[in-house]
């Protein structure tokens, strides 16, 4: 067969560009520069288009929802117990939090609560992921920072939280561990040693990581002073989370409004003093140590007994009940196809996810299906401040600030 | 016959004319190897020591695979019983042992060295993508600017001691200058435009700001690293860097000045100039060097790729070797000055020249020179990955504010300690 060459000539468009007759103003003119959506600093698809002056920053325009996936909308479509798997896309780097949220939200709505073995079942795997989230919130910021050593430390902590996923909802990434009224699986043999092993090891590797940061002068240079977000501004933003409480506000939702038994372990609630970035990273190190403290306290006390609602119909039936019982055979019927019969009502819950108050209000007409699922996401709530915060800063603190907010697009943009 | 060549060589090299040209060719080829040679060598150090520090395995599985007898079958028909029974030797026998002990039944290990070389080949084979929208000319030029002229400087650094032949003495640097200090920083400065012209010539947004960054981050260094050498020049009173070295073999070198007739009360007092100017100066190689905790103009968190986000295949890679070969000669720029360059120390030197002849001694020296260089490569590489980055703003504050202002007063403190303590 007889190939031929042909040759494109790319013509030289800078040559004819208009730009080389020089209009630009005497005294300098601002420039327009689009940070994002695919840039390293932004975790995920974060666009922000910022106005320099040089260096500095003058007007910062965020713009979300290159991640939208309409989640909401399709929460109004399905069964209370099949949108479990979509809440796994919010916060990506803790599933398992979002899971139990949803699901605390469908029982307020339902009424139910939970078995005591359930309880702490959930806040085992709530801190496990907390852990998880903050030891990549710490090392992502170190790397945003430059220190790309302390990430892989970090990294290597939250695999073994992986591990323990794995062993407990069988997915090590996308868990969907939680159904309406239960778990879908009850922790195995000798979770609770390894857990244990792991506190002991992953408290040791946060006083490591606080030691290589927090003791070079590079670094807090870097984070004191930057960022900082008031008091008020706080609280008129509507940030949550390590967010609001760097700036010195003592809201934790465990604490405020206590979910699943969380008033019965002891814990402490850290705040900041200046709310700049360095306060909120040191805030996240220290909320881990309060993580570990409760997951000891939890597996101490573990009570025994069912860890799924007991007689009650949307939840499925133990399976050997299912095969040797008619009534369990049709619960088991009625419960993979109709699921839970919700009573007409409207309901909002809130949880302390590790970004922050992930809310969920739930419509309910009755049946099967909510008639309206809303949710309010941390991390979006949390970037409403960026055009009031960036201002006046430089080029440079802009991965800064952004990573000591520690949000995820997944959340934000639903 | 041999003895007809060996007289043409004879009379060749009696010829003082072709006596330099050679001898020039020979340091050029010794000279150009060492630095680029460290190259993929740093590239390496930089995988397996990051590797370490971060607990990872790192690039150790470059090697040879037995799987490459494939006519002996894959790695899991144990091909390496099956290449004994090719041959006809037993399966625990002497030969069979000797291999196991070398590991070659599993794969021939190289510890990784051929990575490097892999990362080479496949930057030549990618796709060499001059965007649309750039100035020519200079995107093209803008990566041989930076990778010019640390090679050039290369040439006035000394890598062994002198060597004496029948046909004359052969002074080991390619270029033997008497104003070496001054040559390195009018040559070294250069890189600066290959930034800028890669920035400002990729006619966009971050390379741009990359390209100001460095520039203005490089020249306010310059200025600090050129005021830290003058305490320097001062002590050694000589601007040729092969005398400065052969003073520091002789006399100790100005950072340990433990040996030979280095240890009046002078040479103790002056170390602490000596010490600033160290700091200094090496400080300034950091932010010369564009590496970690002063890579202004290439920090990926807010500038994507710095200056070199448009360049792609081996544009792009022109500038990280230039970037090591930066590192190298600034390396052995605070080798030479203040570690004693080639000298082995410790008085050896002048014991190897008595007692070993000068072929070993001089051969002992380079391989000492390029041992300093790789601890030094060590130390960059150590500091990249443990130390986070400077803001921009704060590396101009420490220029400007701190290291000029003390490298000025450094100059007064030595010039008082060699006026008043003799």
């Amino acid at each position: 067969m007889k190939t031929s060459t042909r040759t494109f000539a790319i013509g030289d468009t800078a040559a004819q560009a208009d730009y080389l007759t020089n209009t630009s103003e005497p005294l300098g003119e601002h420039m327009t520069l689009n940070v994002g959506p695919s840039h390293p600093a932004t975790h995920g698809v974060l666009r922000l288009v910022l106005e320099l002056d040089g260096e500095e920053v003058i007007t910062c325009d965020p713009v979300v929802g290159h991640l939208h996936r309409g989640i909401e909308k399709i929460g109004e479509t399905i069964q209370y117990n099949q949108f479990v798997p979509y809440t796994d896309r919010f916060d990506y780097l803790a599933p398992l939090s979002n899971n139990i949220a949803y699901a605390c939200a469908v029982e307020k709505l339902l009424g139910w609560t939970l078995p005591p073995r359930g309880q702490a079942l959930r806040v085992l795997a709530l801190e496990l992921s907390r852990l998880a989230s903050h030891f990549l919130g710490v090392g992502v910021y170190a790397m945003d920072t430059g220190a790309m050593t302390v990430f892989l430390y970090t990294y290597n902590e939250r695999e073994k939280i992986h591990n323990f996923y794995e062993q407990l909802t069988g997915a090590r990434f996308t868990s969907s561990y939680t159904r309406v009224g239960g778990q879908t699986r009850d922790i195995p043999e000798g979770f609770c040693k390894q857990v244990l092993e792991f506190c002991d090891q992953a408290s040791v590797s946060i006083d490591e990581v606080e030691s290589l940061l927090l003791k070079n002068q590079i670094f807090i240079d870097r984070l004191q002073g930057v960022g900082i977000i008031t008091r008020e501004q706080a609280l008129s933003w509507g940030l949550t989370g390590a967010n609001l409480r760097a700036s010195g506000v003592q809201r934790d939702l465990r604490k405020v409004t206590p979910y699943l038994g969380y008033e019965n372990y002891e814990f402490d609630i850290p705040v900041g003093e200046h709310g700049d970035c360095y306060d909120r990273f040191t805030l996240r190190a220290e909320e881990m140590r309060q993580s570990i403290r409760i997951i000891r306290q939890v597996i101490a006390t573990m009570p025994d007994g069912p860890i799924n609602m007991v007689n009650e119909k949307g939840v499925l039936p133990i399976k050997e009940q299912a095969m040797m019982n008619m009534e369990s055979l049709i619960q088991q019927f009625m419960a993979t196809t109709v699921g839970v019969n919700a009573p007409v009502g409207q309901v909002y819950f809130a949880a302390e996810n590790p970004k922050g108050e992930l809310g969920f209000f739930l419509d309910s007409k009755g049946g099967g299906i909510p008639n309206r699922l809303r949710m309010r996401s941390p991390s979006f709530c949390n970037l409403s401040i960026l055009p009031e915060l960036l201002k006046g800063h430089m080029v440079s603190d802009v991965p800064a600030i952004l990573g000591s907010f520690d949000f995820v697009m997944g959340e934000c943009d639903r | 016959m041999i003895d007809s060549i060996l007289s043409f060589c004879d009379s060749v090299l009696s010829n003082q004319y072709w006596f330099f040209i050679i001898t020039l060719l020979i340091k050029l080829v010794i000279c150009f190897a060492i630095t680029i040679a460290f190259i993929p060598i740093s590239v390496l150090i930089e995988r397996r020591v990051a590797s370490f520090i971060q607990d990872r395995v790192g690039p150790n599985r470059v090697g040879i695979p037995a799987t490459i007898f494939k006519r002996f079958g894959m790695k899991a028909d144990l091909p390496f019983v099956k290449a004994l029974d090719y041959f006809g030797l037993p399966h625990d026998g002497r030969i069979a042992n000797i291999c196991r002990y070398f590991r070659l039944d599993k794969d021939i290990p190289l510890l990784g060295l051929l990575q490097p070389a892999v990362d080479g080949g496949k930057l030549f084979l990618k796709q060499d993508f001059t965007p649309p929208f750039v100035r020519r000319f200079y995107f093209w030029v803008a990566p041989m600017l930076v990778l010019a002229p640390p090679l050039m400087t290369a040439a006035v650094i000394p890598f062994a001691g002198d060597l004496e032949t029948p046909y004359g003495n052969i002074n080991m640097v390619v270029a033997n200058l008497s104003i070496g200090p001054l040559w390195i920083f009018a040559i070294s400065s250069l890189s600066v435009y290959g930034l800028v012209l890669a920035g400002w010539s990729s006619n966009s947004k971050f390379p741009l700001i990359g390209g100001i960054r460095s520039s203005a981050q490089m020249i306010s260094y310059e200025i600090s690293m050129g005021l830290s050498i003058i305490p320097l020049l001062m002590i050694y009173s000589e601007l040729n860097l092969s005398n400065i070295v052969q003073y520091q073999a002789d006399n100790g070198w100005l950072l340990l000045p433990f040996w030979g007739e280095g240890l009046t009360v002078e040479r103790w007092v002056l170390l602490i100039p000596i010490v600033i100017s160290f700091i200094i100066f090496l400080t300034s190689v950091f932010a010369e060097t564009n590496r970690t905790p002063f890579d202004m103009s290439e920090c990926e968190t807010d500038l994507v790729g710095g200056y070199h986000t448009e360049y792609s295949s081996m544009k792009f890679a022109q500038f990280f070797m230039g970037e090591y070969a930066a590192m190298i000669v600034g390396s052995s720029l605070v080798i030479t000055l203040f570690l004693g360059g080639w000298s082995i120390g410790f008085g050896i030197d002048g014991w190897l020249l008595d007692n070993c002849g000068n072929w070993i001694s001089t051969i002992l020296q380079l391989i000492f020179y390029v041992l300093k260089l790789a601890a030094f490569a060590f130390f960059f590489v150590w500091v990249r990955w443990t130390v986070p980055r400077f803001r921009y703003d704060q590396v101009m504050k420490l220029g400007w504010l701190v290291f000029f202002e003390l490298a000025v007063i450094n100059i007064f403190i030595t010039a008082a300690i060699l006026y008043f303590i003799k």
